[in-house]
């Protein structure tokens, strides 16, 4: 069972492999908006990778007002 | 006519297969530019069908399929007109609409919708009257209307109904969720989910596979098979029609028009 840190690191690595911002740029606590500089429909291709990759379904409104990666990675944890 | 560029769309025949490609920035938004190129197409359909065996229909936009309805151009168009002028305006387009899903739907050949990225709203109801989705791995489907007040209008729900049954549909269209490629293809949405980047290329593989077969029993076929709910898509129309004039919606599409995301009324 992974843990919301393993989940959170996962996440981190996701975004930053996809996004192409280095990974130690990148900290839980990041607005992913604005750290990856990505809109609301590149945050669905995020989203479309982070269900493939965890085998989850996450309907985004639980994404509703989530803007960082811990708050995410949680929103993911939940599903696990 | 065989081929056509248009400003927001393009077609070409080869071999009996007629590809209708979608190009408007950004999205493939559906509007008063890409409705009458649409309707172009449906007249050209009728003349090219008895000489082609399968319609792809995709898009050349990274961004994705299509995003639906141009929801900022409608509001704009729509917001300085009188509410009796409005309606008569809008039902208009939806009945114009509706003439070209009602043709592509019914038309006898195999017709294939080739998705990556977002098929939202009328997108998604423009791959709803394809016989065959073939869906890469960043394909989304979603019904995002009742965030602004709204029901599909493109003749989305008696479609989806049609193919899937009601429980998927409350879902989709009750909670306004998107739901990827793999999650699609597990209700029967999506016959195929591919690699990233190829849906057209499987799409044709299966457009090629589909000359093998008898073209007057492949027509007979569909016809018996996929009927269009013609009462329910008239309904619709007058549903949509009554709640576009309620205020809550158009003070839904104001903020909607003034954001400058890509989908503002997403999270």
């Amino acid at each position: 069972m992974s843990t919301l840190q393993d989940t959170t690191n996962e996440v981190l690595a996701l975004a930053s492999t996809h996004f192409k911002v280095p990974r130690e740029q990148l900290t839980p606590d990041d607005d992913f908006f604005k750290k990856l500089g990505i809109n609301s429909l590149q945050a669905l291709d995020l989203l479309t990778r982070i269900e493939q990759h965890f085998h989850i379904e996450l309907p985004d409104y639980e994404l509703q007002g989530v803007s960082d990666f811990r708050t995410l990675a949680e929103r993911i944890q939940s599903r696990l | 006519m065989k081929t056509f560029q248009g400003k927001t769309l393009s077609w070409n025949w080869t071999d009996g297969v007629i590809e209708l490609t979608l190009d408007r920035a950004p999205c493939n938004e559906i509007g008063s530019a890409t409705l009458p190129e649409l309707g172009r197409f449906v007249e050209a359909l009728a003349k090219l069908q008895n000489e082609s065996h399968a319609l792809i229909i995709s898009s050349a936009r990274k961004e994705g399929f299509c995003a639906g309805a141009d929801l900022r151009e409608l509001y704009r168009e729509s917001q300085p007109l009188a509410p009796n002028e409005r309606g008569a305006r809008l039902r208009d387009f939806l009945e114009r609409i509706h003439r070209v899903m009602n043709a592509i739907d019914s038309v006898p050949l195999t017709t294939i919708a080739a998705i990556q990225g977002i098929a939202f709203g009328g997108g998604f109801e423009l791959a709803l009257v394809c016989d065959l989705i073939i869906a890469d791995k960043t394909a989304r489907f979603c019904f995002p209307e009742l965030r602004l007040g709204l029901i599909p209008g493109f003749g989305g729900i008696p479609r989806l109904r049609r193919d899937l049954g009601n429980a998927v549909l409350r879902d989709l269209l009750l909670t306004g969720r998107s739901i990827n490629a793999t999650k699609a293809q597990a209700v029967g949405l999506v016959s195929q989910v591919v690699a990233e980047g190829d849906a057209l290329r499987i799409a044709r593989s299966t457009a090629a596979q589909l000359k093998k077969f008898d073209r007057e029993t492949a027509a007979a076929a569909k016809k018996f098979i996929k009927p269009i709910p013609f009462d329910e898509l008239r309904r619709e129309i007058e549903i949509f029609c009554e709640l576009f004039e309620r205020p809550a919606v158009r003070e839904g599409l104001r903020k909607f028009v003034e954001s400058t995301d890509a989908l503002p009324y997403l999270p």
